[in-house]
């Protein structure tokens, strides 16, 4: 990091293009390539690594702390219509307010640090998750919840053994959508403090490094495309049911 | 096999429910009793309160006045949730656990009333085999993978599984196509047969009404009870008029459907006619259809066989017609 800090002075003593001092390099890292192969190999262990396991567990952590707040939210305003509108109102809110001004609006309140951060990013989730876990639960039909009732199953056995596994598809197209938006609105969280893939992106757009910003992104995508990826093998494992309908139509 | 149970009789004890806000009752005052092991068949118009009546036997709905017994136990003493456990339920849109294998639907009631797995499992596979489906075949299927006949008959294992002594259906063939319900009924007339459970059978279908019943309970608008009796009473003497519009002007036809050829004893044993057409008929020929063949034929006489093939006599449109006038008044 000090390097980058540093790099805009080295250029008065040289000749020549104004680029940044990356130290070591190819001709393709001296040149500001858009992506340097060998640089971003080189360097992918000290200066990505770190901020990618930083942003998976920004993730993981809003994901996590969202679907439990939108879950229990969901099982209130499924038995408590009332709870409904309240709920879904304020997750609209959070979901209106522009990313980076909800981080800007959170700091002097939460200070500069992870709690800001997943603060914003849970905020974010629970409109999704909210609506999709309500939707599962009021979607599972009416003689399903019928026969249940009058074979004998109390309310909560009708909750856990039918509604809820006849929700779980839409519980998990919830899930898939608030994971992807968090690992996107993620990078945004290094406008706050220099945490998860959002920091090398931010660097680099002032410095002008192309490899490193190219090479965040990319990481960015390939972890919102591998969290897809294994939700929907979740989703698959978990109601096998689905897919059988889907081969008898 | 252990499907044997003792059947329930079933009580209603001037049974009146009322809604709130509602002026006029949905049940008013039903006073039946039904016999253990027979089948009920509730029907009457829409708004004549049948679906209601049977919901009040496993308080799905709550009645206002009066009382239900089942084997002399009022239901309102007992714990919702126990009672339905004893009760098998069937619907007309069948509402299978779309999540849940065959198997596992079927053993729903087993699981929640805590019988062993092996018990369990033994009791899914011996009922899919009752209502013919094999359970190689079947027990892993989820219910997408079924038709509508084949879910139904999953229901209807579904609804026996713990061997309860009373069963509630509320149009369980409803939702059929015609073919696959007749079908559906003489299966589930065989099971019962077989069984021998109390059923309550709600139904707008008279015939299929007449062809269920052990009894008929007809309602009529605001839930009061027009008549109780056999298919055959119902239809020789209609207790008044709505009764007589309800089942229908052609309601002798109906009482010649419900007795085979086979059953009768008053054949004449020479024919009455000589030359011209005689149709033949075997002995498990309804008597509606062997008048439709007379008439088809332009024949007034039938031969009718035996179950050896042999001819056990002859049957005349006269004597039929006769039949007819034994109880009330011949056809109209």
């Amino acid at each position: 990091m000090s390097a980058l800090a540093v790099a805009p002075l080295a250029p008065l003593a040289q000749s020549g293009p104004v680029i940044p001092n990356f130290g070591r390099g190819d001709d393709c890292i001296r040149n500001n390539g858009n992506f340097c192969t060998q640089w971003f190999i080189d360097n992918f262990r000290e200066r990505f690594l770190p901020r990618v396991g930083e942003h998976i567990k920004m993730t993981v952590i809003a994901v996590v702390l969202g679907f439990i707040i939108a879950f229990v939210a969901a099982l209130i305003a499924h038995r408590r219509r009332g709870f409904e509108a309240p709920f879904a109102n304020l997750a609209s809110l959070f979901y209106t307010i522009p990313s980076i001004a909800l981080f800007q609006i959170m700091v002097p309140i939460t200070g500069i640090g992870w709690t800001t951060i997943i603060i914003a990013l849970v905020s974010y989730t629970l409109l999704i998750l909210f609506r999709n876990i309500l939707t599962g639960l009021r979607e599972v039909p009416s003689e399903v919840k019928e026969a249940a009732e009058g074979m004998g199953l109390t309310r909560r056995q009708t909750l856990v053994r039918v509604e809820l596994p006849l929700a779980v598809p839409a519980i998990i197209a919830g899930l898939r959508v608030a994971t992807v938006t968090t690992i996107s609105l993620a990078t945004i969280a290094a406008f706050i403090t220099p945490l998860g893939l959002g920091a090398p992106i931010f660097s680099a757009i002032q410095t002008g490094a192309n490899t490193e910003f190219v090479g965040a992104s990319l990481l960015a995508i390939a972890l919102a495309l591998l969290a897809d990826v294994l939700i929907v093998l979740t989703q698959r494992i978990v109601s096998p049911w689905t897919r059988a309908r889907r081969r008898s139509a | 096999m252990s499907l044997r149970s003792d059947a329930a009789e079933i009580v209603f004890d001037h049974v009146t429910k009322r809604y709130a806000g509602s002026e006029r009752p949905a049940v008013d005052d039903l006073n039946i009793t039904i016999p253990a092991g027979e089948i009920c068949v509730l029907i009457g118009p829409s708004g004549g309160g049948k679906t209601t009546a049977m919901k009040l036997v496993n308080r799905l709905i709550t009645l206002t006045e009066g009382d239900i017994t089942i084997d002399g136990q009022s239901v309102m003493k007992l714990d919702p949730v126990e009672l339905r456990r004893g009760i098998g339920y069937v619907i007309q849109q069948i509402g299978l656990f779309p999540h849940m294998t065959i198997e596992a639907n079927v053993a729903t009631v087993p699981k929640l009333v805590g019988w062993d797995k092996q018990r369990t499992r033994t009791r899914s596979r011996e009922l899919l085999e009752l209502v013919g489906l094999d359970p190689e075949e079947y027990a892993k299927r989820y219910p997408a993978q079924l038709s509508g006949g084949q879910r139904q008959r999953v229901g209807l294992a579904r609804a026996m599984a713990a061997d309860p002594p009373l069963m509630l259906m509320d149009e369980p063939f409803g939702a059929i196509d015609p073919i696959t319900r007749d079908r559906l009924q003489n299966d589930f007339l065989r099971l019962h047969r077989e069984v021998r459970k109390t059923v309550i059978f709600v139904t707008h279908d008279i015939d299929e009404a007449i062809k269920m019943g052990d009894r008929i309970c007809i309602l009529r608008q605001g839930g009061k009870l027009a008549q109780f009796d056999t298919p055959e009473a119902i239809l020789a003497d209609p207790a008044d008029e709505f009764v007589a519009d309800f089942v229908g002007a052609d309601r002798g036809l109906k009482r010649l459907g419900l007795r085979n050829l086979g059953e009768l004893d008053t054949l004449a044993s020479t024919p009455v006619t000589n030359g011209g057409p005689r149709p033949e008929a075997g002995p498990d020929m309804s008597l509606r259809d062997a008048l439709s063949l007379m008439l088809t034929a332009g024949s007034s006489e039938l031969e009718v066989h035996g179950d050896d093939g042999g001819v056990r006599g002859y049957l005349t449109l006269e004597a039929l017609s006769r039949m007819l006038g034994e109880r009330g008044e011949a056809v109209r």
